[in-house]
């Protein structure tokens, strides 16, 4: 299904959001070459999840240009619609379903045959939620509703990731679990928001590292990254804003 | 707009006005059956045709919003809206003067043009709670303007059942006996018309002025906070809201 | 990526938000109580045992407004606090299927409603139910009215800070054209000396015009209360 597209699989420049009065991003760009992995780091409040509800086509980008596996947004967002498997920090599923009953109602949405039941079966024995199928959500625990979003997520089998904070709620053997399927696999993109920034600078090819203002502190090939250098955004950042 | 238009506006605005008053008191004749009292007719009828046309309006500038997404256009839907609601006061409060004259009574439910009217401008008056209640004001932008389209709708329909629903006893100036309005109240009534709408499109025109300029005052102060304190980065960036959001 | 067809959307929307009631009940029994208790209300309120004519369909009808209302302020809820508004965001489907889903929705909960309260008005009001039986095509008409303008209002009054102000306030004086033609023709419906039918095809035509009108205000607009 994913096709390797022959443009970038994300490009933003001088992407700006703003929420009401204040900026939570500022003047933003980089680029994720089709089939890459963009890791984006930063201090608490540096607009990280905004950037990945922009790229979700959940928020309208205030001012820049965004384009996501060739759509410009927000313009051209419904091209997008189906082809995105999002991850956020709210699940997007409902309390009064039981798990597969979620996935069902997602899979019917996405228009997947036969409304999916083989996929859904297939992912919910992968994340160890079988024996779960027909849990209600608001029943369970935060890592398993973790873990049943991760399915809604790649439900479709989605051309492109945007994971925030994929593996926050999970215990260990959840994140083995989940890290796997959530993995780098050809033809997909990935964008993925995280603090740990070893995590960061091994399994992704870029790294976005934003500021406390939602600046760019530096976006490289994670290759090129020092660990200290990338550390230092958590720290020096609170500093220049004591020196300010 | 600049400051000499708007001027020339608001001197066509005062003369037309002044003449069609000046017409009404002193050259238009009593009216048979009424007498003085019916001389509001000239002032109610102009502001209730104005504030529905003003309302149907902003309708379409709400469209056109909700097309381009401009917020040039829900500016001009709200400013619309605001104006009609403004003329809608005034025009409850003249026909509550009128039906007081004619039937001894502030208000008369078997009228149902005063009716309608009333139904209409409650309606507009949630405009104002609507648009508090939404902070985010692209969000708040495009839901106003979901509104004003539902709103511009609702005027025609609720015009057409509440007149079904009861008697005409309106004092159908423009339908006597003998067939209309006489000639020379026709000329009362179209001048003052033409000064009422006058006066809806110049306030209309100051209220934009007004709107334009204050935005593009903070736009310059967050534009000398943005240099002060961030040292250049988005200073010169539009503001949100007054921005021409990408689309 | 082909998404399901609107029809197929519709349903699954649908589906999800009967299933949900049925296990819940939040709107439904709320409805049934609150009709009940409005009934008495206006028993005391107005002083009179017996009905006829414009004042029982005057109770009738704004009792099951006001019941309306209640299913209409609940009616988003679940979509914003639970994500639903994203979810179908991301998926392939055009977000008018969420808005006929939801119309469709209140369309059942208001029968459902029905189905218990016009039998208990019959009941405690009426001395004879012969006019009931031609005031159901306006009653279903009326709910028409309601369910179209109720999907288009509440996610409006859903994502502002003020969601049970809102709703009601927008939806009173945005209601009150199908209340009056609903009420003109009840009002010969239910005489006490049997149904009059003078105008009838009239109000049922002047309530067919608002729900379609709004139908398709929905249909065109809908899609920009989606976007954030």
């Amino acid at each position: 299904m994913a096709e390797p597209a022959p443009e970038p699989a994300l490009r933003a420049s001088s992407l700006s959001q703003a929420y009401g009065e204040s900026w939570v991003l500022r003047d933003v760009s980089f680029e994720l070459p089709a089939g890459g992995t963009l890791a984006v780091i930063g201090p608490n409040g540096a607009g990280k999840s905004t950037l990945l509800q922009v790229l979700a086509t959940l928020l309208r980008p205030s001012s820049g240009s965004v384009s996501v596996l060739g759509s410009e947004l927000p313009g051209s967002a419904w091209k997008l619609r189906g082809r995105l498997g999002y991850l956020g920090h709210s699940p997007l599923l409902y309390r009064d379903l039981a798990a597969a009953e979620n996935l069902r109602f997602h899979a019917r949405l996405f228009g997947l045959p036969a409304e999916g039941a083989e996929r859904i079966a297939d992912l919910l024995e992968r994340v160890g939620l079988a024996h779960r199928a027909s849990t209600r959500v608001g029943e369970m625990s935060a890592g398993m509703v973790k873990r049943l979003a991760v399915c809604r997520a790649l439900l479709h089998d989605p051309e492109m990731l945007v994971l925030d904070e994929p593996l926050a709620n999970l215990d260990p053997a959840g994140a083995d679990v989940v890290a796997p399927l959530l993995g780098p696999r050809r033809g997909r993109s990935r964008v993925l928001v995280t603090h740990d920034v070893a995590a960061a600078l091994s399994g992704a090819d870029r790294v976005l590292a934003l500021t406390r203002e939602g600046s760019v502190a530096f976006e490289a090939p994670a290759a090129e990254v020092d660990p200290d250098r990338a550390r230092s955004i958590y720290s020096e950042e609170s500093l220049r804003g004591a020196m300010a | 707009m600049n400051p000499n238009r708007l001027r020339t506006l608001a001197i066509i605005t005062a003369a037309l006005i002044g003449a069609g008053f000046a017409l009404v008191f002193f050259w238009v004749p009593n009216e048979a059956d009424q007498g003085f009292i019916q001389k509001i007719f000239y002032l109610h009828v102009p502001l209730a045709i104005i504030a529905l046309a003003g309302f149907v309006i902003g309708g379409i500038h709400a469209i056109r919003h909700l097309r381009t997404g401009d917020p040039v256009h829900d500016m001009r839907a709200y400013v619309s809206i605001h104006t009609s609601v403004i003329f809608g006061v005034a025009v409850l409060i003249t026909g509550a003067i009128w039906a007081k004259a004619s039937w001894g009574r502030w208000w008369v439910w078997d009228e149902p043009t005063l009716v309608s009217f009333l139904i209409v401008f409650l309606l507009y008056a949630t405009y104002y709670p609507l648009r508090y209640a939404i902070p985010d004001r692209e969000r708040q932008g495009r839901y106003a303007s979901v509104f004003a389209i539902a709103a511009g709708a609702f005027v025609p329909l609720n015009f057409m059942v509440v007149r079904m629903a009861q008697s005409l006893v309106h004092p159908r100036t423009f339908a006597t006996a003998d067939g209309g309005l006489p000639g020379d109240m026709w000329v009362g009534f179209l001048v003052c018309f033409a000064g009422i709408a006058m006066l809806w499109l110049t306030l209309v025109c100051f209220e934009m002025t007004a709107k334009r300029t204050s935005a593009q005052l903070s736009r310059l102060r967050r534009a000398l906070d943005g240099t002060a304190r961030a040292g250049g980065g988005v200073g010169a960036r539009i503001a949100p809201g007054t921005a021409n959001v990408p689309s | 990526m082909n998404g399901p067809s609107t029809f197929s959307a519709v349903a699954t929307i649908l589906g999800k938000d009967l299933r949900v009631e049925l296990r819940t009940l939040q709107s439904i029994p709320a409805m049934v109580l609150f009709s009940t208790t409005i009934y008495v209300i206006f028993r005391f309120g107005l002083d009179r045992t017996q009905l006829d004519g414009g004042l029982a369909t005057g109770v009738l009808l704004v009792t099951i407004l006001f019941a309306a209302l209640l299913a209409i302020n609940r009616l988003f809820v679940a979509e914003r606090e639970q994500g639903g508004f994203e979810a179908i965001r991301l998926a392939p489907v055009d977000g008018t299927a969420l808005f006929l889903a939801k119309a469709l929705a209140l369309l059942v909960y208001l029968t459902i409603l029905e189905l218990f309260a016009i039998p208990v008005f019959w009941l405690f009001f009426l001395d004879s139910g012969t006019g009931l039986l031609p005031m159901l095509p306006v009653v279903l008409l009326l709910n028409g009215a309601l369910a179209t303008t109720g999907a288009l209002i509440s996610p409006i009054a859903t994502n502002s800070t003020a969601r049970d102000l809102i709703g009601p306030l927008i939806l009173l004086p945005l209601l009150v054209p199908p209340m009056v033609a609903a009420s003109a023709a009840g009002a010969k419906l239910l005489l006490a000396g049997g149904p009059d039918y003078d105008k009838y095809a009239s109000w049922l035509g002047a309530l067919g015009l608002y729900d379609a009108i709004f139908l398709l205000i929905g249909w065109a607009v809908f899609d920009f209360l989606l976007e954030d």
